[in-house]
Order: C-alpha cells, then sequence, then structure tokens
C-alpha cells in the first residue's frame, strides 16, 4: 500500500531539503526584516546605555567594552529565540516540516543555521561601530569579532535546543532566559577573556581554541537534544 | 473501589511495550510501575530515615561541639560541616537529575519522570543552603559575603540551573511533556557539573582547593574529618529521605486525584 503523491525517486535529496528549510527560513527572516533587525538594534541600544549609566571616561570604556559587547550580544540573540519555532508551531506548519522526510535534527539544525545568519551575522557587523565608538584598538576588535562569530554560532546551536524545549510551554518566553543563560556562560567567559588578552597584550589563542572546542561540541549535540524537544512537541 | 489504589499502576500509559527493552531495559522497568515502588519505598523508608536524623544529629554535635577548632580560623571552620555536606549534594543531586534525564529520554521511564520532579527542589534546597553557608564562611574569612570566583560563580549557576528545571518541568498542561523537556535540560546542563568540579583547578580562585581526595591522604586533620564524614553520610541520607517521601507522596497524589476523576465521572 503506497500513499498517493509523487513517487519517491521524485523527492529531492536530504541534503536538498534540508537547504530548502534554511532558505525558506532565509527568506522569511528577509521579508520580516524590521523584526530580523530588532535584535541588532536591541543590541547597539542596549550597548549605548552603558557610557550613560557608567559615565564616559575612556579607561573605563574601553577596559568594560568586550564584557559589555558580549552581555549586549548574549541578550540581543536570545530576542527573536521564542518566533524560532513557535510562529511554526501556533499555525501547524511544524507538523510538516516534521513530515518532509528529514529527522527532526536536520529541521532542527536548520533551523539553528537560519537564526544564526539571520541574528548572529548583523550582531557581528553591529558590533563593529560599538567597538570602535568604546575605543577599542583594532587587534582587540579582531579578536572580539572573531571571537563573537565562535559565540554567537553557540548561542545560536543552545538556544534552538530552548527553543525547542519550551514549545507549547505556559510562559515560555519567560522561561527561555532561564534555561539559555546558565548554559551560556562558558561561553561569555572565554569569549570576554579572549578579547580581554587581546586588549592586555596577552596570548589570546587559547580562549579562542576553548570556544571552538565548544562549538565543536555543541554543533553535534544541541541538534540531537533539540530534535528530541521538537518530536515531543508535535507527539 | 474494591481493590486497593496501591495494588494497581497509578496511569494506563504505555511503558514501551511494543519494544523490547533488552536486560537494563527489563531490570529499569520492574519499578516503573509506581504501585511496584510504592511498596519498596515503604520499606525502604525506615532505612533511610533513621541514619539520616542519627547520623546528622550526632555529626553535627561531634562537628560543632567535640570536634577542634582551626588554628587559623578559629570556631568559623565549623560552618564546614554543613557547607561541604551541602556542596556535595548539590552536585550530586543534579548527576541524579541528569541521570533521571537519560533514563526518561532513552527508556521513557515514568518514575524516572517523577523522581526528577521532586529531586529538582531539593537539589535547589541544598545548593541555595551551600551558597548562603559559604558566604556566612567567606564574610569572617574572605572579609567579603561573595567574590566572584569561579568556583562560587559555577555553583550560582548550578542553582539557576536547579531552578530553570523546577520551572520547566512544572510548565506544561501535559505533564509527560513537561518530564521530557527537563530531562533535555537536565542532560545539557551537566556540563557544569565537571566545571563545578575542576573550577579550583583550572583557575586561581580564592576558594581552597579539594581538601579530600580518592588518591591522595587528606590534607585535613582526622580529628575534623570523621565528623565531617559523618555530618556527609547523614545529610545524603536525609536527602534520600526527602526524595524518597516526596517521590511517594506525588504517587498517591496522582492516584487520589484519578480516584475523584474516576469518582466524578461515576
Amino acid at each position: 500500500m503506497t500513499p498517493p503523491g509523487p513517487p519517491a525517486a521524485a523527492l529531492p535529496g536530504p541534503l536538498r531539503r534540508w537547504g530548502a528549510l534554511l532558505g525558506r527560513d532565509l527568506r522569511l527572516s528577509l521579508r520580516h526584516g524590521a523584526d530580523t533587525l530588532a535584535s541588532a538594534l536591541f543590541f547597539v541600544l542596549a550597548a549605548s546605555l552603558f557610557p550613560l549609566a557608567l559615565g564616559p571616561s575612556p579607561e573605563l570604556l574601553r577596559r568594560m567594552a568586550p564584557g559589555i559587547v558580549w552581555v549586549c550580544a548574549l541578550l540581543a540573540a536570545l530576542l527573536p529565540l521564542d518566533r524560532l519555532f513557535g510562529a511554526e508551531l501556533e499555525d501547524g506548519s511544524l507538523d510538516q516540516l516534521m513530515l518532509c522526510g528529514l529527522p527532526a535534527p536536520a529541521v532542527a539544525s536548520a533551523k539553528m543555521a537560519a537564526h544564526w545568519l539571520a541574528t548572529g551575522l548583523p550582531l557581528l557587523v553591529a558590533a563593529l561601530p560599538i567597538a570602535l565608538m568604546f575605543g577599542l584598538p583594532g587587534r582587540e576588535i579582531a579578536v572580539l569579532e572573531a571571537g563573537l562569530a565562535l559565540g554567537t554560532l553557540i548561542l545560536s546551536l543552545l538556544g534552538g535546543m530552548a527553543a525547542s524545549v519550551v514549545l507549547g510551554a505556559r510562559r515560555g518566553g519567560v522561561l527561555l532566559p532561564l534555561l539559555v543563560l546558565p548554559l551560556a556562560t562558558p561561553t561569555l567567559i572565554f569569549g570576554a577573556a579572549a578579547a580581554d588578552a587581546a586588549g592586555a597584550g596577552l596570548d589570546w589563542r587559547p580562549e579562542l581554541l576553548l570556544l571552538g572546542a565548544f562549538a565543536a561540541l555543541a554543533l553535534p549535540l544541541c541538534p540531537l537534544a533539540a530534535g528530541a524537544g521538537l518530536r515531543g512537541a508535535v507527539e | 473501589m474494591s481493590a486497593s489504589p496501591l495494588a494497581e499502576p497509578v496511569s494506563a500509559q504505555d511503558h514501551g511495550s511494543a519494544t523490547n527493552p533488552g536486560r537494563i531495559g527489563s531490570l529499569l522497568h520492574r519499578y516503573a510501575n509506581p504501585g511496584r515502588f510504592l511498596r519498596l519505598s515503604e520499606r525502604l523508608s525506615p532505612f533511610l530515615v533513621w541514619p539520616a536524623i542519627v547520623l546528622s544529629v550526632a555529626g553535627m554535635v561531634w562537628g560543632l561541639f567535640l570536634s577542634p577548632a582551626d588554628w587559623q580560623q578559629g570556631d568559623a571552620v565549623r560552618i564546614m560541616y554543613v557547607h561541604v555536606p551541602a556542596a556535595w549534594l548539590a552536585s550530586l543531586g543534579y548527576a541524579a537529575l541528569a541521570v533521571c534525564g537519560v533514563l526518561s529520554l532513552v527508556w521513557r521511564h515514568r518514575l524516572a519522570d517523577l523522581a526528577a520532579a521532586e529531586i529538582g527542589p531539593v537539589g535547589a534546597s541544598v545548593t541555595f543552603l551551600c551558597l548562603l553557608s559559604g558566604s556566612l564562611w567567606g564574610r569572617p574569612m574572605w572579609g567579603a559575603w561573595w567574590v566572584w570566583d569561579a568556583r562560587l560563580t559555577s555553583v550560582l549557576v548550578l542553582f539557576f540551573l536547579y531552578l530553570g528545571h523546577v520551572a520547566l518541568i512544572r510548565a506544561f498542561d501535559d505533564p509527560s511533556r513537561g518530564a521530557r523537556a527537563a530531562a533535555i535540560l537536565a542532560v545539557a546542563g551537566a556540563v557544569d557539573l565537571p566545571i563545578i568540579k575542576f573550577s579550583v583547578q583550572w583557575w586561581n580562585t580564592l576558594h581552597q582547593p579539594d581538601s579530600i581526595t580518592l588518591t591522595g591522604a587528606p590534607t585535613m586533620s582526622f580529628s575534623m574529618l570523621w565528623p565531617l564524614l559523618v555530618c556527609t553520610l547523614g545529610f545524603s541520607f536525609a536527602f534520600a529521605a526527602i526524595v524518597n517521601t516526596r517521590l511517594r507522596a506525588a504517587i498517591l497524589e496522582t492516584r487520589t486525584r484519578q480516584l475523584l476523576l474516576q469518582g466524578a465521572r461515576e
């Protein structure tokens, strides 16, 4: 008994389907440009509050800049997370995505990749003027950006996992930061420490390598966990 | 209602009867039946409660009154007899949560879900006790209630992980969804445990390094080590006794609700 529909041979391969899913999500975030840029805007706004609160002393601001940039990036990456799977769950398309023939972890990883490209990359761009305005030297900015590139990837992976886990929960939006922020602390520590080390003229490579190791661990494990969460949500 | 409510399984949840659970699975599933677990738990209860009371009281009296004061820290060292057992149980409790998470995700073990829901609040309480006693100890020794040192911060993160778990497992209308979600979080959060363990070695911290190791001789006097061990054992029994009692209460509560619903329907 075969179900009606196109024969299996006509279906595109898993990689093409993954790409199509990623493309769909990127198109969606392009067409809702204001929503996508809102988190980058939040990042710039939050970072520019610090000089107002701390006073305009260039010494102090240069010293604190890596930490400020990292904390603001962390918070900004949280903003779009509750819509990551939430919109799909509400209109029922999540069930269809789960039936598209890709395993659940692959669906989750496509969404995480889309989150990184649509939120992480704008944050990287927005961090550049902020770092300049805080008076960071070029070498430190380069290390900060390299750390942020890895760090936003880790945040997308951890955030996607947490977002899939709270799907359908009461007050899921409030729970999300409570789940993501503790898990993100090692990323924050090593990312900010790398930029600090570069600023102090020390070797910044160990911290970046640790961040890379963290990303390498999260890359296979977080989609697996998120897949389990998604399967639980559509059951 | 002629049959005893304890003799039946609590819910009609399927335990993967269609799949062959294998040897470990079948051993695990023996106690997935809440009725069977209730009987075991009731028999076990006095063997947890009495050692907990006797050992905790004995350890406290020994540690607080009979053991010597430290040559450097004076009587403040006695905070150790609360702080160290609480810290040990905070890590152990989270490890237990992670094990429950694996059992729940791999075998869909119903009892592991119930246990995770009950271990969470108890674990959060001992973690808070650990942070509180550490803070009270830090004030006279380091001159500050709190320092942002790696060991302290990683335990604070552990406390937040506990709180997230407690909130998440109760955030769903369908309890089995909450259990599943919390299981994923518990397993993911287990990365914090090695960070806590090794934080005193990886970073140059204010918190002292381990005094008791499995491989080397302890770096503390036996006159303090013995009461500390008795306290730790007593606290651990108390932890197990509280979780055991809470678990039994939770199972009975589910059962009562079901009987009430059944009564309302008839």
